[in-house]
């Protein structure tokens, strides 16, 4: 593909200009939210604006400046979005702090969030500066397959694992608490991306048809088998719907790119399926979520029930079309209104509109994804960016899906927007990962002379040998 | 690889169409449904914060919001409270009841027809100002209704309620034991769980509107609807001869019954209409079993049994008649006992109907509905709801109701000078609770302006009719006055 590029003349441009521009924009979203939210609920701009402000600014800038050294190939949309999201959240975090504080349940909800972006920006920069080429991670397939599955395991260990809101997802190390899933998700992506890599023309050529369907052979259903289980334990032990779908939606995903047989999409549907009315049987807690789901209204008393839900569709709906505008809405209404709910929080005080220019912001992140997917020179990047990308799809879709009653509800954060530090963290490092695939592949191809063969440096003989 | 990448690429894009579009149905399509829910609390604040349009009888405001200075902004406040307690119900911020509940829509602003008022509001960024609604009840009547219900002996429960007989108006409608709506209203929210509780937990049952959710026998008072089923079975007119004597004996049982002065109404054989004025069982235990259960319950319903037909103001009880008596239920449901129950409303639609040429029409309390600029925005139009009996049996039915005024058990109901219609009833329910005596009326028996139902449940009454007439009367006859000098005077 590169050659098809190089070969018709188109280089991409750096635009690291444009990067800029919008990253103004994205701060102007950020800072400006901020102040909306003192005028809205104190009748003021908040009195530290500049300091956070310029704090906000600063990190922004570090890491545009970062990409700017390290990357300049970059895309140059991925962190002006995300820079307005995370920008965003704070603000609507500082709004919830204020409620709370007046309702006597004092947070430091938006302080900690910028701290744990502070966090993200750094691994965001070390992310950048000591990975020159996203392929050495290629070595590490098995390693980070090893260490994901051992960071899905870890809240089960006695000691450091907790279960908060009856989900058991956290460790709890020297009074930090920690979503390892968070991480593993991106160790994942990087141990199916080098595995798929190697195998993908096993698993694609083997086979035979049933009924216009490709249907792999019995021998290569191992890896697909071994992943449905890990999601099932996730479901049925972690009590988990969400991550249990994301992980399984993300390696599906993943493995009908690498093998482009709809075959293997046939068999993952089936087994989730299967595995999604086992636990609906099965699992009191998923058979509630569906009743939840279908009729909201009905439980709205129960204990269980569906309270945080209905609230969120009350506040959702009170919000219509442009909300109700900071301060004038109840979104301390629902519970978790900082986390998994923060899209009610936006819907109800900002209105469809903001929630519809959240959803197109998460949209554009996982079409720069896949674009970059489409455009990178090596089949390792491509599937990481795949993988990546369908992370956000999917967990975008989940969560706000859940919240506005699309789909059943369960718990999985809203990237960049809801307060957590674990997933802030991950998810600086995921866009941190993505530039550098889409630097590596917006980069002019190195040109090839063959009459100075042994002066090519390996690293360029490298692209070439893969593709 | 790059194929499925983009079939990927389509996937997400579903995805995130899926996630717009059910948003735009949660904020935009179901947003209507769910702002009705009303767990909703968000929607409770925010009218509860609003401006709310009063609710006016004549030209004075009995219910307006006043400005507060807390975050609520407005208070609500009612300057009568005890006397129109019932029809105005109460706002509370936990609930609401009364005209302040199905008129909510206009009271709070969110009415479609004050469109152009909220339009103009916005556009002025004007706070909302709810909608202002117009009762149709008359002062004096409901004065007359109320100060007559408080000068009952004892612990009187009671409730009255008066109908213009051409429209349905409803022109007074009083309860007793009533309460106190502005304790409800106030913003301190304890000391109204604590007071609602109270009031709830309280054995008078404050808190009921009697004119329209009690049900009880209507006693002798459905001798009207027993009169005019015979009456429509072509048999019978008001001079027919129908049984007396001291004693009836129930059909397919031994039990007797006799008349409530014990005496023989007058001979064996006696003019209905002397039974009517008489109150006589004997009559009307025998005609009830001689029409049968589908006769009696069809002239029930046509007056307005089974159903309810009370639009503005929520709970309204439906009277009933069943229609799955027996031979001996049925004969006591002629003179109003076994288990036929009415509600003062439905008694007065009985009377109202025979006043208004048989017509029934549908009972309203929101005659006109204003923007807060007291332009009138809609009026409510008089609607008939069933023709209940033809002209000439309500004429017949009029005139043995005036004879049951000039000299009979109705007497107490006399106005000088005008010819009133009337009848009277004392149900018996359990041997260790008084009966209720009923009173129904209307006047002027040759132009009607004025029918009304009075119930006095649970206070001194003798068991018989004259007590029944004795209390129920002066209230009617005080009622009947009040609107027919309204009339005069406009």
């Amino acid at each position: 593909m590169s050659q098809t590029g190089t070969l018709m003349g188109f280089v991409h441009r750096r635009r690291r200009g444009a990067e800029l521009f919008l990253l103004v924009l994205a701060l102007a979203v950020g800072i400006g939210a901020y102040a909306a939210v003192g005028l809205g609920l104190e009748g003021q701009v908040p009195a530290d604006i500049v300091g956070y402000g310029g704090w906000l600014t600063a990190l922004i800038v570090a890491a545009h400046v970062t990409v700017r050294i390290v990357a300049p190939y970059a895309d140059p949309v991925l962190l002006p979005l995300v820079a307005a999201l995370n920008g965003f959240g704070l603000a609507i975090l500082r709004r919830l702090d204020i409620t709370y504080e007046a309702l006597g349940d004092p947070h430091t909800f938006a302080r900690q969030q910028l701290v744990w972006m502070t966090v993200g920006v750094v691994l965001f920069i070390v992310t950048l500066v000591l990975m020159r080429d996203h392929r050495v991670l290629q070595r590490f397939t098995y390693t980070a397959g090893l260490a994901g599955i051992v960071l899905l395991i870890l809240p089960f260990l006695p000691l450091i694992g907790r279960e908060i809101n009856g989900a058991r997802i956290w460790i709890n190390v020297a009074g930090f608490s920690f979503q390892p899933g968070e991480v593993a998700k991106v160790m994942l992506v990087i141990a199916f991306s080098g595995y798929l890599v190697l195998h993908r023309d096993a698993l694609a050529l083997a086979g035979r048809r049933v009924v216009f369907v490709d249907l792999p052979r019995g021998r290569d259903l191992g890896p697909i088998m071994a992943m449905f289980g890990i999601s099932m334990m996730i479901l049925v032990l972690q009590n988990d719907l969400g991550s249990s779908l994301l992980f399984f939606g993300l390696f599906l995903a993943m493995l009908y790119v690498a093998t482009e047989r709809p075959g293997w999409l046939v068999v993952g549907a089936a087994l989730f399926g299967a595995g999604a009315l086992a636990a609906y049987t099965f699992v009191d807690n998923v058979q509630n979520r569906f009743n939840f789901w279908l009729h909201p209204l009905d439980y709205y008393d129960d204990s269980p029930g569906s309270f945080q839900l209905v609230e969120a569709l009350f506040g959702q709906g009170w919000g219509g079309l442009i909300g109700r505008g900071f301060g004038d809405g109840f979104p301390e209404r629902v519970p978790f209104a900082y986390s998994d709910f923060i899209i009610s929080t936006i819907g109800e005080e900002l209105g469809l509109t903001a929630v519809m220019a959240i959803v197109l912001c998460y949209g554009l992140i996982v079409e720069r994804a896949l674009r970059i997917a489409l455009i990178s020179r090596d089949g390792f990047g491509k599937l990481m960016a795949v993988g990546l990308g369908a992370i956000f799809a999917l967990q975008v879709f989940v969560v706000i899906g859940g919240v506005t009653g699309l789909i059943p509800l369960t718990g999985l954060t809203t990237p960049f927007l809801s307060y957590g530090g674990s997933s802030l963290v991950a998810n600086w490092v995921v866009i941190a990962l993505l530039l550098r695939i889409s630097d590596q592949a917006r980069r002019p191809a190195p040109r090839l002379d063959p009459v100075d063969d042994s002066a090519a440096d390996s690293e360029h003989t490298q692209v070439v040998k893969l593709r | 690889m790059n194929k499925p990448i983009r079939v990927v690429a389509v996937f997400c894009l579903v995805l995130f169409m899926a996630l717009l579009v059910n948003s735009t149905y949660l904020m935009y399509v179901r947003a209507g449904d769910l702002a009705e829910d009303p767990r909703n609390r968000r929607i409770l604040t925010a009218t509860y914060s609003r401006e709310r349009g009063a609710i006016l009888v004549g030209d004075e405001a009995i219910a307006r919001s006043v400005p507060s200075n807390d975050k609520y902004r407005f208070q609500r406040t009612y300057s009568e409270p005890f006397k129109y307690a019932h029809v105005t119900g109460y706002f509370s911020y936990f609930s609401s009841t009364g005209v302040e509940r199905s008129q909510n829509s206009v009271l709070s602003g969110d009415d479609s027809r004050l469109f152009v008022t909220r339009l103009v509001d916005m556009l002025s960024n004007g706070d909302p100002k709810g909608g202002n609604v117009q009762l149709t009840l008359d002062a004096a009547a409901q004065d007359a209704a109320w100060n007559g219900l408080e000068a009952l002996p004892g612990d009187a429960e009671g409730a009255v309620v008066a109908l213009e007989p051409t429209t349905g108006r409803v022109l007074a409608m009083a309860s007793t034991p009533s309460y106190d709506p502005n304790v409800l209203a106030s913003h301190d929210f304890g000391a109204v769980s604590e007071a609602s509780e109270r009031l709830n937990e309280d054995p008078r049952e404050p808190l009921v509107n009697r004119a329209i959710s009690t049900t009880l026998p209507p006693g002798s008072t459905f001798k009207l609807v027993t009169a005019a089923a015979a009456i429509e079975s072509g048999d019978y007119d008001a001079d027919s001869m129908v049984p007396g004597g001291f004693r009836y004996q129930l059909p397919q049982s031994s039990t007797t019954i006799g008349n409530w002065d014990g005496g023989n109404c007058g001979g064996r054989r006696i003019t209905m209409t002397q039974a009517l004025q008489v109150s006589c069982n004997v009559s009307f235990l025998s005609l009830a079993n001689e029409l049968g259960t589908e006769a009696m319950a069809d002239q029930a319903e046509a007056f307005g049994f089974n159903s309810t037909s009370l639009e503005d103001l929520p709970g309204q009880a439906p009277s009933l008649y069943p229609r799955d008596m027996d031979a001996p239920q049925t004969a006591m449901s002629g003179i109003g006992q076994s288990s036929v129950t009415a509600t003062p409303l439905q008694m007065a639609m009985v009377a109202a109907a025979i006043a208004n040429d048989g017509d029934v029409m549908r009972p309203y309390v929101v005659e006109e509905v204003r923007a807060p600029n007291l332009s009138v925005l809609d009026r409510t139009d008089p609607e008939t709801i069933s023709k209940a009996i033809s002209s000439s049996t309500a004429d017949e039915l009029t005139e043995m109701m005036v004879a049951t005024v000039d000299s009979g058990t109705a007497s107490p109901a006399q106005i000088p000078g005008i010819d009133v219609a009337g009848k009277t009833g004392t149900a018996e329910s359990t041997a260790d609770r008084p009966p209720y005596a009923w009173f129904v009326a209307f006047a002027p028996a040759d132009d009607p302006q004025v029918a009304v139902a009075v119930l006095v449940q649970s206070s001194d009454t003798s068991p018989d009719e004259i007590g029944g007439g004795a209390l129920g009367g002066p209230i009617a006859k005080a009622v009947m006055e009040a609107v027919m000098e309204a009339v005069i005077n406009r």
